[in-house]
């Protein structure tokens, strides 16, 4: 049988029962760039450790971030793990594209094939789970109970630990660019190429349980939300009095719930055929590898709602806000949002037309594919006119939002084209594909998650952002995205495949090396936005926002203070129409002062951050067959779970006082606020 | 709207939360949650069964369920399951009488039953492997395994819950978060029933009976 | 109407023409139907995105808040005859587009006969298509001429305006046999078949190669797709032949199947008429259970425990004239020699076929082979 691959290096069939595979020759060092980068990090890392401990931060960090249950710091948390990752998913990308066009130019390139594989797989990968996810699961963590009046999510404990796996995954992943190697399998890790017989190393192995780990948080943050979402809404706030980001936070978070599982058994699967020899997706003895891709998809796809419901909610935040104007068209709204969350679950086979299914099949998964453009143009023609008859402000959130709907529109014109079946056959797994997913990520996804992060900023830090260096940001993100991938569906046309190293033909190159300015212009727009952040933070004092409502919301975490208070609102809201702030702005809303009660609310614990961190030691132990290690840290983990189920103290109450106290700061605040303007 | 309300100030929050009863509000919530993880859990083994359905029949030119299994004895083991079930109805009925030790009796009743199938599940696998028919001899048998396998994990985990909450009873009585837990296990104990059966029937019944 | 359509079909086409888009303008019918239907759509849909941008820009441009000219009204969010609009636009391109969708991949289908050589030129019943056998390896592509009895490496070529029939499948991992300008892709995979049906009108060297990533070698696993004449072609056909070092039988097979990157160009000047199968059947090696026989003991119920350790036991037990009958017989000598022992374990003992009136394995496959 045809065996694994040609290049020669650590052996990993070797075994020892302390180490496991373990051995002084898994750090790739010979590698230069993997040498470069492994210094920049330990320098950058010491460095960070450096200043943290110099400002004596550190037991600040622990016991109000990282054992904090408080929903708004945990989503602040997870902006800054998909920050840090996106960081490391670009670099990953800016490689490729180096790599491309100096090969497409005719020069040799720099990047050895087994090292090139693992850089495209670890970006996609990346730039999903870790980047994407945490995002989006950090923008319903953060607006989310704020904008349905509650004071935390349903299992405060749990939404810690759910954040704590997520950066366990991303740990793993980080883990292995200096131990061992990263898998070449491509994002989606298709067996049999990812099965042991063809990929012995450990690579699919960290990407297995980086994923798995990860996987799990997801699954359990999504039960959370689904419960916050139905159990604890304002008195008054029925569904369809929910904000539109709310009603697209619950449709992603029941995908969640209902999808990841199914990516959770598929891994497992995986892992039995790589760990022990079974025969699920396996050439012989009966496996089929064609149901792994039928499973993987049937989560891959609704993921890509997953990420991209949600800023349909940002955007349609932002639209109302900065017209000054009501949604267009609520209802439908919600409708298109339904009916895009059920159409999700019905379009899977898209992505393998070519896999030789029936004509009868084909055509219908095309035709569902298609449909799902309804709502979805829909959705566009509501916030189009939003924007009709409204008072524009082009504020930084804005601008995202119209680049979005200029760009999104080219990404589903191509999407749809993809999804006839004939057409599929001569551009799938082409730069075409990549071409149009990225641009409905990068137009959709990014984009949104960019607006939504100065449409919010001010709420969670009390500040707004510098608007100078967030415009610098913003063109050269949008530049950068057409320049860099415009070429791409170019090239696609012209018959260019994925995921080559190299480029044997000079003829593409003007196309390539476009692409990489626009690579180099996004990784300025990246640059412009941590300069944005640093300026703002400087200059917080003169940009700060006393009023808790900077852009003149509409919905209710604009009706307390920016930040809030850790129990975010001092009485619980009572809702009474959509866009219940406006409601209560244009109804002479006076803010309560005096009558405070006690309030309950969950205590911090460091339950969540140590558990993950044995998880974490499991997962590697797992990676690399250290299996006394795996069953110490497995028989830990279950004793501490357990003896976290003992602890029945996990509330108290805020003194009636104390809130009293903060509610009065903020008097002074909106006071003073008022006598500047 | 009447005249009347509209003239009334619109209220726009809620002044005391003392009646409202948030206790209640956040029991409520966890079942709502369990019910949800439960959902998905149930996503986890319809995979599963998925990939039953498709690899079962790929027996490798191995030995197919008929050569395999023994139906009484599934038949035993499926009936302490499902007495198990019943001997937790029991223990819950005694909760609501606030009868900590019957509860307790019968919770132990319960986890023996579910010993005693976890027991003979072992025992079928271990006559399974020394006959040669590991999960690795065939698709079916790898399917056959992880359903299988997937299935006792979490009768095992049952089981260890059923200690910590039995431990947890004699220390703090029947509290409302005790009882909570109690309530949530049974969805859980109940869940595994209901897979259960629907392994008996798709695998070993259609197995043997084809 | 019509003359609009042209005149845009032009346009577009010209425009992505100039930067030699092989998927745009192919050489062959079946790729041309793809392009066109690719040109099609996106002009369906266009209807009804550039209207869009457009009025994005329009709206966001008007209504800035700069602007105190423009109307405002705060309150206006819904209009049902609007709403109507929003969606019956996309509902009725959709529909047209289903429509189209649903046309095409029937009658694109790969598997389907082709049912003309290109716009202008029919069918010509009397000549059989030329069947390519294509083998995805680690990582180089083998193609097998069966009517000729050649094969090559990394390099094929066919007539121009007479069908091609790809037959395709995989010895290892799953690729993609793409050749644009010939036709749209299809996956290759172990233990099974795919097949595509294409024509080529134009004669010319065109680029073929995998499209699904397949692991260290992939880039490079790329091949020459001659387009020729059918003088060209059978002069083609013999300098294989006469270029042939060896001939591809089953151990060269094996050898072959050995991870290479960057494999030269090679040419067999025969095949081993049973390899296909073989290979289809992942039995090249004759160690191997070939997946076929394996499916039929599985259609039959399972090969019993016996199953477990004597696999070989069951080889071909497809092919045979009856094969419930066989494993009948098979079952029937385990049943002896488990009364035999007379315990339920498994007995290892060498079965004496003969007795039973079957042939043994090896004497059961030379006679498969034979037929």
């Amino acid at each position: 049988m045809a065996g694994a691959h040609l290049s020669e290096g650590v052996d990993y069939s070797r075994w020892d029962p302390i180490f496991g595979k373990l051995g002084w020759d898994v750090f790739p060092f010979q590698e230069p760039v993997v040498l470069v980068t492994f210094i920049a990090v330990v320098l950058g890392g010491l460095a960070v450790l450096g200043i943290l401990t110099y400002f004596r931060v550190w037991r600040y960090l622990w016991s109000e971030w990282f054992t904090s249950i408080d929903h708004k710091k945990i989503g602040i948390m997870y902006m800054v793990l998909a920050l840090v990752m996106l960081l490391r998913g670009f670099a990953d990308a800016l490689l490729m594209r180096i790599q491309q066009a100096w090969t497409a130019s005719g020069g040799a390139g720099y990047l050895e094939p087994h090292h090139y594989d693992q850089i495209f797989t670890a970006h996609g990968m990346i730039m999903i789970f870790f980047v994407a996810m945490p995002f989006i699961t950090g923008l319903m963590n953060f607006v989310m109970p704020l904008q349905i009046g509650a004071r935390d999510v349903a299992f405060p404990f749990l939404n810690n630990f759910s954040f704590w796996l997520t950066t366990s995954g991303a740990v793993l992943v980080m883990i292995s660019l200096f131990v061992g190697e990263f898998a070449t399998t491509g994002w989606l890790a298709y067996p049999p190429l990812s099965g042991i017989q063809f990929s012995p190393s450990v690579g699919v192995d960290y990407y297995i349980w980086a994923l798995q780990i990860a996987g799990i948080g997801t699954t359990l943050s999504g039960i959370n939300l689904v419960v916050t979402l139905v159990k604890m809404r304002a008195p008054g706030m029925d569904y369809m009095k929910m904000p539109i980001f709310c009603w697209t936070a619950l449709c992603t978070n029941i995908l969640i719930v209902a999808t990841f599982p199914i990516l959770t058994a598929t891994l497992v699967l995986l892992s039995l055929d790589r760990y022990l020899g079974t025969h699920f997706f396996t050439n012989d003895l009966g496996g089929n590898p064609m149901m792994y891709v039928n499973l993987i998809w049937i989560w891959g796809h609704p993921e890509v709602y997953i990420l991209t419901l949600p800023v349909f909610g940002v955007y349609s935040e932002i639209v109302a806000t900065f017209c000054g104007k009501r949604l267009f068209g609520y209802t439908s709204m919600v409708y298109a949002t339904l009916v895009i969350t059920i159409l999700s679950y019905l379009v899977w086979l898209h992505h393998f037309f070519t896999m030789g299914a029936g004509a009868d099949v084909n055509s219908f998964f095309g035709i569902t594919t298609m449909v799902i453009s309804i709502p979805t143009g829909a959705k566009l023609f509501n916030w189009l006119f939003t924007l009709y008859k409204g008072r524009i402000r082009f504020e930084l959130p804005m601008m995202w939002t119209i680049a979005f709907m200029l760009t999104f529109v080219i990404g589903g014109m191509t999407g749809v084209l993809l999804a006839v079946p004939p057409a599929d056959y001569v551009l799938h797994n082409s730069l075409f594909l990549v071409a149009h997913f990225h641009n409905v990520i990068i137009g959709g996804v990014v984009f949104g998650v960019f607006a939504a992060m100065s449409y919010w900023f001010p709420k969670a830090f009390g500040f707004t952002l510098e608007p100078f260096w967030g415009k610098v940001s913003f063109w050269c993100w949008v530049v950068g995205f057409y320049l860099a991938f415009m070429p791409l569906y170019v090239l696609g046309l012209m018959g260019v495949t994925r995921r080559l190293s190299q480029f044997e033909d000079t003829f593409y190159s003007g196309y390539f090396i476009t692409a990489l300015l626009g690579a180099l212009l996004i990784a300025a727009g990246i640059g412009a936005f941590l300069i944005q952040l640093f300026v703002s933070i400087r200059n917080k004092d003169a940009l700060r926002d006393t009023t808790g409502d900077p852009w003149g919301g509409r919905t209710l975490e604009w009706s307390t203070s920016s930040p809030p208070p850790y129990y975010n609102f001092a009485f619980t809201p009572k809702v009474h129409q959509i866009d219940a702030w406006w409601h209560m702005k244009s109804a002479g809303y006076e803010r309560p002062t005096e009558n405070f009660e006690p309030i309950h609310m969950p205590r911090y614990t460091a339950t969540g951050i140590i558990m993950a961190g044995i998880i974490t030691v499991m997962g590697f132990a797992l990676i690399w067959h250290i299996w006394w290690l795996a069953l110490v840290t497995l028989i830990v983990t279950v004793a501490y779970a357990i003896d976290h189920t003992f602890n029945y103290n996990r509330d108290y109450y805020v003194q009636a006082d104390e809130v009293a106290k903060i509610e009065g700061g903020r008097s002074q605040l909106l006071i003073a606020g008022a006598k500047e303007s | 709207m009447s005249t009347e309300q509209s003239a009334d100030a619109v209220e726009f929050y809620v002044r005391s939360e003392q009646h409202d009863g948030e206790e209640h509000h956040h029991e409520t919530g966890t079942m709502l949650g369990f019910w949800v993880y439960l959902m998905s859990d149930c996503l986890i083994f319809g995979s599963l069964f998925a990939v039953y359905a498709v690899l079962g029949q790929n027996y490798a030119a191995g030995p197919s369920p008929a050569d395999l299994f023994e139906i009484e004895m599934i038949l035993v083991s499926t009936f302490m399951l499902l007495f198990s079930s019943i001997t937790y109805g029991f223990s819950v009925l005694r909760m609501e009488k606030g009868d900590l030790k019957g509860m307790q009796l019968w919770l132990i009743v319960t986890g023996l039953f579910g010993l005693a199938f976890l027991g003979l599940e072992v025992k079928e696998f271990t006559h399974l492997w020394h006959l040669g028919a590991t999960p690795m001899a065939s698709a079916f048998l790898s399917s056959f395994y992880a359903l299988v396998g997937t299935h006792g994990l979490h009768v095992t985990v049952g089981c260890i819950w059923l200690v910590v909450l039995m431990t947890q009873l004699q220390l703090h009585g029947i509290t409302p978060e005790n009882k909570r837990r109690v309530l949530c296990l049974s969805m859980f104990w109940h869940f595994l029933d209901l897979i259960w059966i629907g392994v008996f029937s798709f695998v070993y019944l259609a197995g043997v009976l084809v | 109407m019509k003359f609009v359509k042209h005149a845009l079909l032009l346009t577009v086409a010209s425009l992505l023409s100039g930067c030699n888009m092989v998927v745009m303008s192919p050489s062959g019918d079946i790729a041309q139907q793809q392009s066109d239907l690719i040109v099609y759509a996106t002009i369906l849909m266009l209807i009804v995105v550039l209207p869009v941008m457009a009025l994005t820009v329009f709206f966001a441009i008007k209504y800035r808040s700069s602007n105190k000219e423009a109307a405002y009204e705060p309150d206006w969010h819904h209009s049902t005859s609007l709403e109507i609009v929003i969606w019956a636009v996309p509902m009725a391109i959709i529909l047209c587009l289903a429509g189209l969708t649903w046309v095409a991949t029937h009658r694109l289908d790969p598997y389907q006969p082709l049912s003309r050589i290109s716009v202008d030129k029919s069918i010509d019943e009397t000549v059989e298509p030329l069947v390519i056998q294509a083998v995805a390896m680690d990582w180089k592509w083998l193609f097998i001429y069966p009517e000729y009895g050649i094969a090559t490496v990394n390099e094929a070529a066919a007539p121009v305006d007479r069908p091609i029939r790809f037959e395709i499948t995989s010895s290892t991992v799953m690729n993609s046999l793409y050749i644009p300008a010939l036709a749209g892709q299809i996956y290759a995979m172990a233990g099974m078949q795919t097949e595509l049906n294409a024509v080529l009108n134009h004669p010319g060297e065109f680029k073929g190669f995998g499209a699904n990533y397949s692991g260290l070698g992939f880039t490079h696993m790329n091949f020459k797709f001659h387009g020729i004449d059918d003088a060209g072609f059978e002069k083609w056909v013999d300098k294989v032949r006469d270029g042939a070092e060896q001939d591809l039988g089953r151990h060269e097979f094996l050898v072959l199947d050995q991870p290479t990157i960057s494999h030269p160009v090679t040419y067999y000047g025969s095949v081993d008429p049973e390899l296909w199968t073989a290979v289809i059947n992942q039995c090249v090696d004759e160690n191997e259970l070939c997946q076929n026989d394996m499916m039929m003991v599985d259609a039959l119920g399972g090969g019993g425990l016996k199953g477990l350790t004597m696999r070989e036991l069951f080889a071909g037990i497809c092919t045979s004239d009856n094969p419930a009958g066989l494993l009948t017989g098979l079952q029937g000598t385990e049943n002896a020699a488990v009364s035999e022992t007379g315990t339920r374990k498994l007995s290892l003992v060498k079965l004496d076929l003969n007795a039973f009136g079957l042939p043994d394995a090896s004497q059961r496959r030379h006679a498969t082979e034979k037929n």
